[in-house]
């Protein structure tokens, strides 16, 4: 059976090999693109001008970092687990890997079109936790487990809005085809039906990413790296570029679904160059918006965490989910969507605001106390 | 709690000792505390002092009144101006000396300056053990490196700067050091405000900060804390308004105090004082008038008369007393500095205890220490 690879026509599975490879080259690439990247933006952000003096404007900075990570020496902690420190990075970096498979780069570029492909990349990428976890337990490191632990907790709590608000774009799109939906979105770009689904989308996708104000399982100033306080060289690198190439996957999910991917909501047929540029002007905004929310929010505690996903996040996007089958079942008008998405927005933020107006003193439990002084 | 879901007879079932310190980017120097600590909660913390004990106050007794200046600015390393000032003020109690207004003015312009750059200090640090990344930390650093321009350009020195002496100070400030204060003024003023909106009124740093690590006033009392850390709990302490020393009482300012008692009010407190210490500077700076700064007849070497003396300032940190006894001659027979921070430390264990491992680092933060300080 033979398939049809940019020019010509090749065996299934050598054109599935091929397109893999090319993924994976284009992650490695984009992941250090975005190192250098975030390190120059949040420069700006600090008053700084960050990495200048390796190659022309700093560009060859990740360059020369991974060729210092790759020249560093292999570590291993003496008590640590030896099969399970050692497959930690792997771990984490193959289900992001996996998760490239239904990614719509462009207009018939993908490596394989799904039918059911938000489903499979929510499934693909949630297995990452099972490294980071594989990390926190390997490395013999009292912090590396807490943050593993912690990392555990906060994968199953964010897994859900995030699932929730692609779902409710789904209803409302009718299909979980990333193809179709990008295809459905020619005229209007799904964000302005579903506006408060982004917004849950992009909160909890922060915290998939572990990245602020959600980087409770690296914490630097309480776990010290958390999982990864014990890697060193190319093993470190490989949670890093995972990290890295998990945003970019992400931000490309986020212009496929609620953007409108390489649609263009202005008619016109697009060629793939307009295209490629469209879909990286989508990604960059999201990016953006990632790293400037790094560069000026705290970390929260992860009580607050999880009490924010299951108690705030999680309800409101099971409402939407039940208001997109309500609309769509008794043939309401569209706009009720927009409507009560951005009426979302507002209670959502008006109820993160309530939640600390209030000091709330909590005085140490004295029964603690007294255990304790014994 | 995890302990009641396992069968006992099976398992040992232990807390977590967790090590934190004194290499850890949150312990603001050479810290350690172990903390017991059940999935995330702190059972018990223990600290741990003394890796930077270097014996200051022993190494005084050994060198004349002069010399024990430079040791002084390595106990407070931030606040350096303040430091010395207790011990030169203890110096001239002792001594009988008769310090010139000029400069008792500018002693004072620099110890504000000193308490502007050692809370932009506490800032930045904060902003970090908070979890944002880096900036307020920048914006911090961009301040205070202003103050410290100014301070080099005056004493030489970047932090250990050595410049004032029982008596006066080393020598008179550059000719433009107006012009330079309320440069440095203005800049000041603009960090303050973009802290308002970097950290004060962020949603998540209130949600962090706000009801965590309270310390109630009558605790706070016992515990002899003092400075920030003490006003946070509504306590109206200040060694400025309670004992005025060099000019205070010629200036107006107000002693901003919390109400709660959490690591906000502590927080908000450093804010608030740092806007009087930009009053109070101002107010000095109208009052500045030329003149000697060293008293005209000073001896070649310093003796003092046998007696014993203690001297307390307001330092950045709380009260920074000096406790000198002299059995007469060149040098201290016995000097003790009593450390703000070192009090400070001490309800640790009480403000963290029954909170998260995350809470207890914004904790220790809140309270500001000065390793060397605690040390000596």
């Amino acid at each position: 059976m033979n398939t049809h690879f940019i020019f010509w026509d090749i065996n299934v599975w050598a054109d599935g090999a091929l397109r893999l490879l090319m993924i994976t080259g284009l992650m490695t690439v984009v992941a250090m693109g975005l190192i250098y990247l975030e390190r120059k933006v949040l420069a700006r952000f600090h008053q700084r001008v960050g990495p200048q003096r390796t190659g022309p404007l700093g560009l060859l900075q990740s360059v020369a970092d991974a060729l210092k990570l790759v020249g560093k020496e292999d570590l291993r902690p003496t008590n640590a687990d030896p099969w399970t420190f050692e497959l930690a990075p792997y771990l984490v970096f193959i289900p992001i890997f996996l998760g490239f498979v239904v990614i719509p780069f462009v207009a018939d570029w993908q490596v394989r079109v799904l039918d059911l492909g938000i489903l499979y990349f929510v499934a693909a990428s949630s297995l990452t936790i099972v490294g980071w976890v594989a990390a926190g337990w390997g490395s013999d490191n009292r912090y590396a487990m807490i943050g593993g632990l912690r990392s555990a907790a906060q994968a199953i709590s964010y897994e859900l809005p995030l699932v929730l608000s692609l779902l409710s774009v789904g209803i409302v799109a009718g299909t979980l085809n990333l193809n179709e939906m990008v295809q459905g979105q020619s005229a209007v770009p799904n964000i302005v039906w579903q506006p408060m689904a982004f917004f849950i989308f992009f909160i909890a996708a922060l915290a998939e990413l572990n990245r602020t104000p959600f980087d409770i399982p690296v914490g630097e100033s309480e776990v010290v790296g958390g999982p990864f306080v014990e890697y060193s060289g190319i093993r470190w690198s490989m949670f890093f570029l995972g990290e890295y190439a998990g945003m970019f996957i992400m931000s490309i999910l986020a212009g496929a679904v609620f953007l409108g991917g390489y649609e263009w909501p202005f008619g016109g047929e697009l060629g793939r160059g307009w295209q490629v540029v469209l879909v990286g002007v989508k990604s960059s905004i999201f990016i953006f918006l990632v790293f400037w929310v790094r560069a000026s929010m705290p970390r929260l505690r992860i009580d607050q965490l999880m009490g924010y996903a299951w108690k705030v996040l999680v309800p409101l996007s099971l409402v939407q989910v039940l208001l997109n089958g309500a609309v769509l079942v008794y043939g309401g008008p569209k706009i009720i969507l927009t409507v009560t998405g951005l009426a979302g927005i507002v209670f959502l933020f008006w109820i993160t605001d309530r939640a600390v107006s209030k000091p709330r003193v909590r005085p140490a439990n004295p029964a603690m106390q007294t255990e304790a002084a014994s | 709690m995890a302990s009641e879901m396992l069968p006992d007879e099976e398992y040992e079932v232990q807390d977590l000792l967790l090590n934190v310190g004194p290499q850890h980017p949150s312990t603001h120097g050479v810290f350690r505390m172990v903390m017991t600590v059940d999935g995330e909660l702190v059972k018990d913390v223990v600290p741990y002092i003394g890796y930077l004990h270097r014996g200051a106050e022993k190494l005084c007794e050994t060198m004349d009144y002069r010399q024990g200046i430079g040791f002084m600015d390595r106990t407070e390393y931030l606040a350096g101006h303040n430091a010395e000032l207790s011990y030169v003020m203890a110096v001239e109690k002792l001594a009988g000396l008769e310090v010139p207004e000029r400069a008792q003015w500018i002693r004072m312009i620099l110890c504000e300056l000193n308490r502007l750059s050692s809370h932009f200090m506490f800032m930045g640090a904060f902003g970090i053990d908070v979890g944002v990344f880096g900036t307020p930390f920048i914006y911090a650093w961009r301040e205070r490196e202003a103050i410290i321009d100014l301070f080099e350009e005056i004493s030489g020195d970047r932090m250990m700067y050595a410049y004032f002496r029982p008596g006066g100070l080393a020598w008179d400030v550059p000719t433009n050091f107006v012009q330079r204060v309320k440069e440095v003024l203005v800049s000041s003023k603009t960090g303050i405000k973009d802290f308002d909106g970097l950290l004060t009124d962020n949603e998540i740093f209130r949600a962090r900060t706000q009801g965590i690590g309270y310390i109630s006033a009558e605790d706070a009392i016992d515990y002899g804390m003092s400075g920030p850390s003490l006003r946070g709990s509504g306590v109206p302490m200040d060694v400025r308004k309670d004992e005025p020393y060099l000019y205070y009482d010629q200036i107006k300012f107000e002693v901003p105090v919390g109400k709660n008692g959490d690591v906000f009010d502590r927080y908000i407190c450093r804010l608030e004082e740092m806007r009087q210490s930009v009053s109070i500077i101002e107010q000095c700076l109208e009052h500045l008038q030329p003149g000697p700064i060293m008293p005209e007849r000073m001896p070649r070497m310093l003796r003092t008369p046998p007696g014993e003396v203690y001297v307390r300032t307001e330092a950045p940190r709380g009260e920074y007393g000096v406790y000198l006894v002299s059995k007469g001659g060149n040098r201290p027979y016995r000097l003790k500095v009593r450390s703000a921070c070192l009090s400070n430390l001490q309800p640790l264990k009480q403000m963290s205890v029954g909170q998260y491992v995350a809470d207890a680092i914004i904790v220790l933060g809140s309270i500001d220490i000065v390793l060397s300080e605690v040390d000596r």
